[in-house]
């Protein structure tokens, strides 16, 4: 998808930024283009051309084992985890475990259908790239990011829950 | 009770204006059906049957005088001066509408309230003990931990989007489980060990619906401390791999049907193992914080038994009779804890109209420190009554028609809208209650009768909880007409070896039959048993064939259809 815009998180503050990445859908054939988006299960079978085709990304469907890609971690520089459909929670646990668990630390985006109003969950479980569904407003998306200022419960962004991260003087009975 | 910091206050705040904005998005066509229905169920809106309806948030069934005045005050202003409390110790209203909705979440920011959660698929409304603190067989108090959980479960991110509704119970008492907590996604018992420390029995893969389960405790003996980490294990594995292809196989029960609970224990267990000890790890000093607000009433030093009370129930045979099913035991000396019953016949089991809840507001103010619960059998408690005043109040709840004798009776009838509101049910509900409770308006034959659950659920759904009602009724749909199905033998038991769910007696009935058929079942007790025997020992002794044989032998009441025992 050339000339395709995305949400970008940079230093914690969002911009819309191009983006230049290629997505290979499951069954596209990939002849080791670079900057191409590929199946996690074409990554793994195609390990050795990902060298040469630098700069090399992997998407994950909701059925994929995050501990799969680790073994591909350098050798890519973007993970992507599918969202089918917006209501398909299984990518939220998805990018917590590739963050939490196997220590991912570049660019992880959610693709699919990526809606506005699930922006605040995805970031808080890692994902720091957005690729808005196409038809949406990418401007106006941006907003819903800081829909909270602050969360309970750990996960990635924060990864401590709020009582291990506010004293809890400042949180005294009102 | 628990008083939001500012911190809490700022979150549901921030979720009106949220929830605003995604109405304003909808209003406008920015928003598909399909998009803003998981935004408007996890805000409590459905859209059903005459208007929306709105499912407000109770947390664990407490609720403040202000909080009760606050519902009130949405019940005449957005409402037809009405609601009802559910099974969930929530509390619905029927008729708002949508373009309301922001508003009314906003005036119910303004006292600690919000329908964070109270539908969609994720971590609902946690619930407990409405004896919480106060009952006599209570190990541990379980209010600190469920606010725990509250706030963890509160906008959990990786957790918003289940594969279907996740409920969660605690219960800390010993003897009597006042919560179903067998019946729930997870459910949590508290205890206490040999040195005195808290220490959970975790259950996992209880639930209703259409394939009813009393849920298997995967883990004994958890340190309080894990218990966070221990559910999002187990919620991690749900979220993975719970199924998403059938709505009707998607809830944790299946899942661990699927793996076997070994299998599925096993997981958890190897989950729990790579988050044992991390950040979700909950402090001493956050229970100490959030336990601050559970600290117990200022009560007087009373004397553990009232020669006044004595010669009130001596000389008032109703104050005497509504104190023997109404009133329950509490830890301190002086003190009783006062249910009272939203199942007047002529009402909608667990209804109740804007004057009675600034009534009952009052009267926690004048009787029980300004705190009420609302219990999973639809009715109100008052948990801290002086029993020097327990004729006062009486009074008081006979003005208001709150002191029906029933707690606990046939006629204390457990029971969802139904189809008379309810877009997902295939049948009415509310009419066969009140047929039922106009049947057996004999409060002497009801008394006799003794500790018998009913409860009617309109769909499969199983809101009113039919499956563990010793007598359920479930209204099916056969052909565009609506009929009665009745099982038999379900039971809320201290432990999950003791809850059961009931057996389906055979081919359903006709709302007009209904109320017949159940006279008949019960008439087959009172014929059958054997003195101080209760109606579920009476069944499990004799089995189900003598009340199968009272139910469709009735003379001139015909099954309305015939079909195999095996259907469902």
């Amino acid at each position: 998808m050339p000339e395709r815009r995305i949400i970008r998180l940079l230093d914690g503050r969002a911009r819309i930024v191009e983006d230049a990445w290629t997505l290979f859908e499951d069954g596209a054939a990939w002849s080791g283009e670079a900057s191409a988006l590929i199946p996690l299960a074409t990554a793994l079978a195609q390990r050795e051309r990902l060298p040469a085709a630098a700069p090399a990304g992997v998407w994950l469907s909701p059925t994929d084992e995050p501990a799969q890609a680790v073994a591909l971690f350098g050798a890519i520089e973007l993970i992507a985890v599918q969202f089918p459909v917006f209501g398909d929670g299984r990518g939220y646990s998805t990018a917590a475990l590739l963050r939490n668990r196997h220590g991912w630390r570049g660019e992880l985006r959610a693709i699919g259908d990526v809606l506005r109003d699930q922006l605040f969950f995805m970031k808080r479980v890692g994902f720091d790239s957005f690729a808005l569904r196409a038809d949406r407003n990418i401007e106006e998306a941006v907003a819903s990011l800081s829909d909270f200022t602050d969360s309970y419960q750990g996960s990635v962004d924060p990864a401590l829950p709020a009582f291990r991260r506010i004293d809890p003087a400042s949180r005294r009975l009102s | 009770m628990y008083r939001y910091t500012e911190f809490d206050q700022r979150m549901v705040d921030e979720r009106v204006a949220q929830y605003r904005d995604q109405v304003a998005r909808y209003l406008r066509g920015e928003l598909t059906d399909d998009e803003f229905r998981p935004l408007r169920l996890r805000n409590g809106l459905y859209l059903q049957r005459h208007a929306p309806m709105l499912r407000l948030a109770i947390p664990y069934g407490l609720l403040s005088a202000r909080q009760m005045r606050m519902l009130a005050h949405v019940a005449r202003t957005w409402d037809r001066g009405y609601g009802h409390f559910t099974t969930r110790q929530n509390i619905q209203f029927n008729w708002p509408r949508l373009e309301d909705s922001p508003d009314i979440l906003q005036a119910l920011a303004t006292v600690e309230m919000h329908a964070i959660q109270t539908s969609g698929n994720a971590v609902r409304n946690i619930t407990t003990d409405p004896l919480a603190g106060v009952a006599p067989d209570e190990q541990v108090d379980p209010r600190p931990y469920c606010e725990l959980l509250r706030q963890w479960s509160t906008f959990h991110p990786e957790f918003s989007y289940l594969p279907r509704k996740f409920k969660i119970a605690l219960t800390g008492a010993r003897d009597v489980d006042r919560a179903a907590t067998a019946m729930h996604d997870i459910g949590l018992y508290l205890k206490r060990d040999g040195a005195g420390a808290v220490v959970v029995d975790v259950l996992a893969g209880g639930g209703m619906g259409r394939t009813p389960v009393v849920g298997t405790i995967i883990r004994r003996d958890l340190p309080w401390q894990h218990v966070l980490s221990y559910c999002e294990a187990i919620l991690r594995l749900y979220n993975r791999y719970g199924r998403r292809d059938n709505l009707f196989k998607a809830r944790i029960k299946i899942l661990v049907r699927a793996l076997g609970v070994e299998q599925f224990t096993r997981e958890v267990d190897t989950e729990f193992a790579q988050l044992e000890g991390g950040a979700a790890t909950a402090t001493e000093a956050e229970l100490a914080r959030i336990a601050a607000g559970f600290e117990a009433p200022p009560y007087r030093d009373l004397p553990a038994d009232s020669q006044e009370l004595r010669e009130q129930l001596a000389t008032h045979p109703g104050f005497a009779r509504w104190h023997a099913r109404n009133v329950s035991a509490h830890r301190v000396p002086g003190y009783a804890a006062v249910t009272l019953s939203l199942k007047r016949s002529g009402t909608a089991p667990g209804d109740l109209d804007a004057d009675r809840m600034d009534a009952v507001a009052d009267l926690a103010e004048r009787f029980s420190f300004a705190e009420l619960r609302v219990t999973h059998e639809q009715n109100l408690v008052l948990a801290d009554v002086a029993q020097s005043e327990l004729f006062a109040l009486w009074n008081e709840l006979r003005a208001l028609g709150l002191a029906t004798p029933n707690i606990g009776l046939l006629t204390d009838i457990v029971c969802c809208p139904g189809g008379d509101f309810c877009s997902l049910a295939n049948a009415k509900s509310l009419p066969i209650a009140q047929a039922i409770q106009e049947r057996f308006d004999d409060a002497d034959y009801v008394d006799d009768l003794g500790d018998l659950t009913l409860n009617m659920s309109g769909c499969i759904n199983s809101c009113g909880h039919h499956h563990v009602g010793n007598i359920g009724i479930l209204g099916v749909d056969k052909k565009g007409a609506e009929f009665y199905q009745i099982t038999l033998g379900g039971d809320v038991g201290p432990d999950p070896a003791s809850t059961r769910v009931g057996s389906v007696i055979g081919p359903s009935f006709s709302a007009e039959q209904v109320p017949s058929v159940i006279a008949a079942i019960l008439d087959q007790y009172v014929g059958l048993r054997q003195p101080e025997e209760r109606f579920v020992e009476t069944l499990t002794r004799v089995g189900l064939a003598p009340f199968k044989t009272a139910a469709y032998t009735i003379p001139g009441v015909a099954p309305a259809e015939s079909e195999s025992l095996e259907h469902a």
